[in-house]
């Protein structure tokens, strides 16, 4: 039986806006009433895919509660999340899906401004990009009146700098603006005032690509997969130590084994399941006994673990989790923006211990204190980043401490 | 907006909507701890101390939170707790705690924090002293005023802001990420080799003893030890109104007697006031206002005591070099004096004659080491100390600061003016020059002395002031950014005005680098008070009443905008480059 589902995929390596039927759902949105688009993307049940989970409806009805003359669409492409490459794909095999559902934001809640934030790991596909909106600019699916309507909308692409923080909305902004990397405070949220200070709506490259599939095929479509909270499919990255790696699209509600043994095609050597990081590497670890757990917001819920990305981290039982550990500690040290203590901090203490730890060679105070710190900085931090920083550590604390805790003297 | 109701720590509390959890709690009379927050700048939430409980299982920080309706806050939970002493102590395990050999030793906010969470209590250290790390970049020693020390910053971005928001320097930014997070100068450079002003604001609002005024203590020691040298001081008006929040006085509270005797028993031969070449200052760059008036000149006519403008000025404001007076400032003018005359009138070569200066600056040290501040390779003033020096100084020495009898400064330098006094504070020098110049060119007397409009904290005030057949259109500004509004006028062309007043610091002299480091908005204040009440009991208020003044002239000078006068006391600017 086939597994994945080809409904946000649908077009992967054949759309094109002048192909027959290119560009279906913006056609049909622009003959729509906007309260209608919004309302079917609320319908849908869709949520940002960028891992925070906000419903994308709702988002759209508070954008376009803002009246303002400039007002901006940002899509963020800025993938940094470890085992992420949902987005990569997308852009890759399907621009023009992701820029239909700009081009459905844009008219939905009156955008003036586009812009692409793509990773600068990703730079090699800029021309491409460029490539794609010109065309749709020659079609006058960009530009002034488009196909006219009252729609003057351009997409423009911005090359971030390739720092980690920039996915965060705010930090991203702040790149923009040509400032350091780093998160402001909220409120004032960036619907209200983004960049350069005027309404702006920030959606991740998945979230923008689901829009377009919903308002093309119509939300009831989009709703006959997936569970009751959580509708839909979504584009998850499966990578660690699978036999068959890759981006695929899923149906919300199979289940975690499913996706790593049908999928996946299992575990490399035909190893067992030692855990899975949900998310990249910004969630508690999955451990054996939640295998079977359904793959969906509330059940993932129901286990502690966000869904963040939706990427799939699988991790075998040849490797040693306190050197995974070390690694994704080192990942957020070097990622920190520096802004607020606990980040700035604390990943180098983490790491100070942890390195005893690998060796075996700690103190009483030792296995105290890593917790004491990984808590500081899940409570205390400024930001996404460093409160979830500790989470892969603080969940191997509480689940395997035989693993954490071994000495060897 | 509505009144909000929440509870805090189960005290019902009322505040208007969009209050944040930390002032609804003062208004509970609790005192949340904070650290990076600073009563006047905006909120930055980037230290995370002033955590509060809002929720089962989070915390947030009540500088930027904003009270919600029915919200529960929890100011002192084991949570709270136990998160706000790990902040502290991962703020700890980067900083160097030394502190002991720290200039900030008992003046330290990091340090109250400390103490206030018991944090010698061995048992709560869950940092491993062998993982306090202290790789910060090297200290900046690199020029004549501001020391910056890495190993001390805490990267509250304090600094940052006052440079950028009220300084409009912007010399200071958060460079790297991560470990090696730090504020500093962009591209690694040090202060010289920036546009710095030195004007210490970013020392007054550290928070810790990562910024700090470059020492002349030990040199001032040398002078007064060496029995060849005549030594000799002088006191900037701002410093007497501010040196007493030292010892326990209110801010504003004039201590001018009592710094005079404290002085004298350092060791100091003679003790001068500043205010003596305050008055010579009215009345030079009052001729000189005058003469450009009359004849037609460069106008408008814009002050030149606040080193840390002058340095602003050369450095982003070339264009208007023309506009600036010549005038020294008045430390500068007295360092001429007191190498000339001085050494004349009492019979000492100037290479035995040690000046020092008490100011409450920093920009001040560098202007006292400028090249043309100095006649035939003699510097004219050759150490300066900042107000917070001269306490420390009479604290080493033991003087019984509160107790000691009120003594007066020494002639020649000594009899001074109400005009020169408010030279301290925002609008005084226009305000002391429109004395003067009203009976200058009317010749009539001018009956009423206090013009309240150049008065007080406002960025930028004006006032016109009919002098005879003049309207004389006068603007004043303090803090850079408010100065960077009246020059960019200057520099289209499109100033209304006759004579513009600038200082560098926000409040003037009063709130200068040099002042006690809990300088706020309201201490500026009362310090303003403070000066103003003294140059209301001063029996002349007028500068170019000073008898001593009128003597000088007679005596030396000949009379303003003379030959002498224009070799002494005035100078020239240089266009700043990096």
């Amino acid at each position: 039986m086939k597994k994945t589902i080809s409904f946000i995929t649908e077009n992967f390596n054949k759309s094109s806006p002048d192909l027959v039927g290119g560009f279906q759902g913006f056609q049909r949105a622009i003959n729509m009433e906007k309260e209608d688009i919004i309302q079917e993307i609320v319908l849908s049940g869709l949520k940002g895919r960028g891992g925070a989970k906000y419903p994308t409806g709702k988002k759209l009805m508070q954008s376009a509660e803002h009246h303002d003359k400039e007002k901006y669409i940002i899509c963020n492409a800025d993938e940094g999340e470890p085992g992420t490459f949902k987005d990569r794909e997308l852009l890759l095999h399907d621009p023009y899906g992701v820029f239909e559902g700009m081009l459905i934001a844009a008219f939905a809640i009156n955008a003036s401004h586009g812009i692409l934030y793509l990773r600068e790991e990703y730079k090699y596909m800029i021309d491409d990009l460029k490539n794609a909106l010109n065309h749709m600019r020659s079609l006058n699916l960009l530009g002034d009146r488009i196909l006219k309507t009252e729609l003057s909308f351009d997409i423009s692409i911005f090359l971030g700098a390739g720092a980690y923080i920039c996915g965060e909305e705010t930090s991203l902004i702040e790149s923009m603006e040509g400032k350091p990397g780093r998160p402001r405070i909220k409120p004032p949220y960036t619907l209200e005032k983004g960049l350069f200070s005027k309404p702006t709506l920030v959606n991740n490259v998945a979230t923008f690509s689901t829009i377009s599939a919903i308002i093309r095929n119509g939300y009831e479509e989009f709703i006959k997969y997936g569970t009751v909270e959580s509708p839909g499919t979504k584009l998850i990255s499966l990578c660690g130590n699978v036999n068959k790696p890759g981006a695929y699209e899923v149906p919300f509600g199979m289940t975690i084994r499913e996706i790593i043994y049908d999928i996946g095609e299992g575990i490399r050597n035909g190893n067992s399941f030692k855990f899975a990081q949900i998310g990249g590497v910004s969630g508690p670890l999955v451990l054996p006994k939640h295998i079977d757990t359904p793959f969906s917001y509330e059940d993932l819920n129901e286990i502690g673990v966000p869904m963040g990305s939706g990427a799939i981290i699988v991790v075998d039982s040849d490797n040693d989790i306190l050197d995974y550990l070390d690694a994704v500690q080192a990942f957020f040290k070097h990622e920190s923006c520096g802004k607020c203590t606990p980040c700035r901090e604390g990943n180098r203490q983490l790491l100070n211990i942890l390195s005893r730890l690998r060796e075996g060679k700690y103190s009483q105070e030792d296995t105290i204190n890593i917790e004491k710190i990984a808590k500081t900085m899940k409570y205390a931090s400024f930001c996404g980043l460093g409160q979830s920083a500790p989470a892969a550590l603080l969940s191997a604390i509480e689940h395997c401490p035989q693993e954490i805790f071994k000495r060897r003297d | 907006m509505g009144d909000i109701n929440l509870s805090i720590d189960n005290q019902v509390v009322i505040v208007p909507e969009g209050t944040t959890i930390l002032e609804a709690a003062k208004k509970a009379h609790i005192k949340i701890s904070t650290l990076c927050n600073h009563p006047d700048q905006t909120v930055k939430a980037n230290c995370r101390i002033c955590l509060v409980q809002i929720g089962e299982d989070q915390l947030v920080t009540a500088c930027s939170t904003a009270v919600s309706e029915g919200m529960i806050v929890d100011t002192k939970s084991k949570l709270v707790r136990e998160t706000q002493l790990g902040v502290l102590e991962l703020i700890l395990a980067n900083h160097d705690q030394n502190c002991l050999k720290c200039i900030r030793n008992g003046n330290c906010e990091l340090q109250d924090l400390c103490e206030k969470f018991s944090i010698s209590r061995e048992d709560i250290e869950i940092i491993s002293p062998k993982d306090i790390s202290i790789d910060s970049i090297p200290m900046d020693l690199s020029n004549s005023a501001i020391v910056r020390d890495y190993s001390k910053c805490i990267k509250c971005n304090r600094c940052v802001e006052v440079c950028r928001e009220v300084q409009d320097a912007s010399i200071l930014a958060g460079s790297f990420r991560s470990t090696d997070y730090t504020v500093q100068p962009a591209y690694g450079k040090t202060l010289s080799q920036t546009l710095c002003t030195y004007c210490g604001q970013c020392l007054l609002v550290c928070p810790v003893g990562a910024i700090y005024e470059k020492s002349e203590i030990e040199q001032v020691w040398d002078a007064i030890d060496n029995p060849d040298m005549h030594v000799i001081v002088q006191v900037a008006p701002a410093v007497r109104v501010s040196i007493g929040e030292e010892f326990g006085y209110e801010p504003g509270t004039p201590v001018t007697g009592k710094v005079v005797a404290a002085l004298r028993r350092i060791g100091f031969d003679q003790i001068f006031d500043t205010n003596f070449t305050a008055d010579l200052t009215i009345i030079e760059e009052g001729h000189e206002l005058i003469d450009r008036i009359t004849n037609n000149k460069t106008l408008p006519m814009i002050t030149s005591c606040s080193p840390g403008w002058i340095n602003y000025m050369e450095g982003f404001f070339p264009e208007v070099i023309n506009h600036v007076s010549t005038c020294k400032s008045p430390q500068q003018m007295f360092g001429a004096l007191s190498k000339t005359y001085y050494a004349d009138k009492i019979g000492i070569h100037p290479s035995k004659i040690f000046t020092v200066s008490i100011m409450p600056c920093t920009a001040k040290k560098f202007e006292a080491k400028r090249e043309e501040m100095a006649t035939d390779g003699v510097p004219d003033v050759d150490a300066v100390l900042t107000t917070r020096e001269l306490a420390k100084f009479i604290k080493t020495v033991g003087i019984d600061f509160n107790n000691i009898q009120d003594e007066k400064f020494d002639d020649p330098f000594g009899i001074t003016t109400g005009a020169a006094i408010i030279f301290g504070a925002t609008g005084g020098v226009a305000e002391a020059a429109l004395r003067t110049v009203y009976e200058v060119i009317t010749k009539e007397e001018l009956k009423e002395l206090d013009f309240y409009d150049v008065r007080g904290l406002e960025g930028i005030k004006e006032a016109t002031v009919k002098i005879g057949d003049l309207e004389a259109k006068v603007a004043v500004a303090n803090g850079l950014k408010n100065a960077r509004k009246l020059i960019e006028e200057v520099k289209k062309g499109t100033s209304p005005y006759h004579f513009i007043e600038i200082m560098s610091c926000p409040g003037g002299c009063i709130g200068g680098g040099g002042q006690p480091i809990n300088t706020d908005k309201c201490i500026r204040d009362q310090r303003i008070c403070g000066i103003y009440y003294l140059d209301k009991n001063m029996p002349i208020r007028k500068s170019h009443e000073n008898p001593y003044i009128k003597k000088i002239y007679d005596e030396f000078l000949g009379e303003p905008n003379s030959h002498i006068a224009h070799k002494l006391l005035h100078t020239h600017y240089t266009p700043r480059q990096i």
